[in-house]
């Protein structure tokens, strides 16, 4: 087990590495879903499947599709102009200072506490239901109210009188 | 022989016979809609025409391995790929009987959710690195299409899932011993029916390669053998789909008992591969928009529904 751990692990770092790196749009969008994947298979290694099928169905499959669509239909194409822009070091030495404090963060926090072994313990999905609708019910119900805002607030945007010029399909409203 | 071989040799043998039984679907389809068009379909090559499936394997193997020029190489390699990996991993946790399956997961059900979202990688990839407008649209109508009927595919079986009280599909299909789940969940089965069509792309949902209208679709540019992935895995996603209907909604294995298992499931799923192909021959492929809103505006309400009102019954005569 400890052996996949760090294949996983591994895999993880490299792709998301070759996301940040790779000059191609799609082609990080697929290094990115590599990294999620690699990210599942450790949560499956340390005993919590719930988490892995979770991160697969709903980032790899679901909101990384999206990512690829909205990709698809923008249709970039003046890629050495942005590439050169990204070359210049007003881009990047702001995000990379942030990362480094946060990496140097995590690196303290990991090693100022005990390790423990993996997969201890299998966390099955009975177990995260019932935490999830007793302990942690009120982050659950705000995460919903949240969504729903979101979805409101899209229906509202995206709401708009479709002109139809056929003759037999027209809109009420558009009828003189 | 040992545990570890034993169980190898059984996933090794699943693989092979869920091959075959996808090429030969391709001849039963042929052989069907030519019999319901009143033609006689393929009959030349061996008795009923039976070899005609291997005679189009041999000129998919032999002809020119071909990628258009303006394609993302890659990309255009990994796609019908990730379609036939997928659907087989999904096969990894259907039970066919209580010692024949690859892997007893105990999360089963969100496994072959998260296989099934990722198929929609394979169309989306297919038509993006093809480079072709028609592929491009197709590939557009895809994402779309199997984001939106995915998320209530899922729903309907949240049903199967409380009456059950597992993921685990082998404790599913021991939770229908007194009752086949199609009479108490028959909205979910009727959601997932049409999800599922939807999900292997086939007619009357395979707008996404609409070949009166978008040539092929996502696969326009393929040829030769990945062509032939793109072909034998939209088979083998109609196996699956039904393989999934008769372990969560018509008893899995169980039977009336003067029959082995294993063929009770055999019969149970060729029955619903014959549905689907018998849905290709009878009904008209709907606009894109009316597929969308009868997605979002029918099947989702009613399937939250469903979960809702089982959820209260469940609970009520706990």
């Amino acid at each position: 087990m400890n052996i996949l751990f760090y294949i996983a692990a591994t895999a993880a770092i490299v792709s998301t590495l070759m996301m940040v790196i790779s000059k191609n749009v799609v082609h990080s969008l697929l290094f990115l879903i590599v990294s999620l994947f690699s990210v599942s298979v450790v949560m499956f290694i340390i005993g919590a499947p719930f988490v892995a099928a979770l991160e697969v169905i709903i980032y790899a499959g679901a909101i990384m599709v999206l990512f690829v669509f909205v990709i698809m239909m923008l249709n970039l194409s003046d890629e050495e102009k942005r590439k050169k822009r990204l070359m210049k070091s007003k881009i990047w030495i702001g995000p990379s200072a942030i990362s480094l404090i946060l990496l140097a963060e995590m690196v303290y926090v990991l090693t100022a506490q005990p390790g423990y072994a993996m997969g201890q313990e299998v966390v099955l999905p009975v177990a995260v239901g019932e935490l999830m609708f007793t302990k942690y019910i009120v982050v659950v119900e705000l995460a919903a109210f949240l969504l729903i805002a979101g979805i409101i607030g899209a229906y509202h945007l995206g709401q708009k009188e479709k002109t139809v010029h056929h003759r037999y399909l027209k809109n009420k409203n558009q009828e003189l | 022989m040992n545990e570890g071989v034993l169980h190898t040799l059984v996933a090794f043998g699943i693989l092979v016979v869920l091959l075959t039984i996808a090429a030969g679907l391709i001849w039963l389809e042929r052989r069907l809609l030519a019999l319901w068009q009143d033609r006689y379909g393929p009959n030349r090559v061996g008795p009923f025409g039976l070899f005609q499936v291997m005679a189009d394997m041999i000129k998919i193997f032999f002809k020119e391995d071909w990628i258009p020029g303006f394609a993302d190489k890659k990309v255009f390699v990994i796609a019908p790929a990730m379609l036939v990996i997928t659907i087989l991993m999904s096969f990894a946790i259907v039970p066919f009987t209580p010692e024949i399956m690859v892997v007893d997961l105990n999360i089963g059900i969100l496994f072959f959710l998260a296989m099934s979202s990722l198929g929609a990688y394979s169309v989306v990839l297919g038509g993006w690195s093809s480079n072709n407008k028609y592929s491009l649209l197709g590939a557009i109508r895809g994402a779309a299409q199997m984001i939106s009927y995915e998320v209530f595919m899922g729903m309907s079986l949240m049903g199967v899932v409380i009456m059950a009280g597992s993921l685990n599909m082998t404790d599913i299909v021991i939770a229908q011993k007194k009752m086949w789940f199609i009479i108490p969940q028959f909205i979910g089965f009727v959601i997932f029916f049409i999800g599922g069509v939807a999900e292997a792309h086939r007619l009357p949902f395979d707008i996404v390669e609409a070949e009166s209208e978008l040539i092929a679709g996502y696969h326009s540019e393929y040829s030769g053998l990945k062509f032939g992935l793109f072909f034998v895995g939209e088979y083998l996603g109609i196996t699956l789909i039904s393989a999934l209907i008769t372990t969560l909604f018509f008893g899995g294995w169980l039977g009336f008992g003067f029959l082995p298992p294993v063929f009770w499931f055999l019969l149970k799923t060729f029955a619903f591969i014959m549905v689907f192909i018998l849905l290709r021959a009878a009904l008209p492929r709907p606009r894109y928009d009316q597929l969308m809103s009868l997605g979002w505006k029918i099947l989702l309400p009613l399937s939250l529904l469903n979960l809702l009102v089982t959820g209260a019954i469940v609970l009520y005569f706990q």
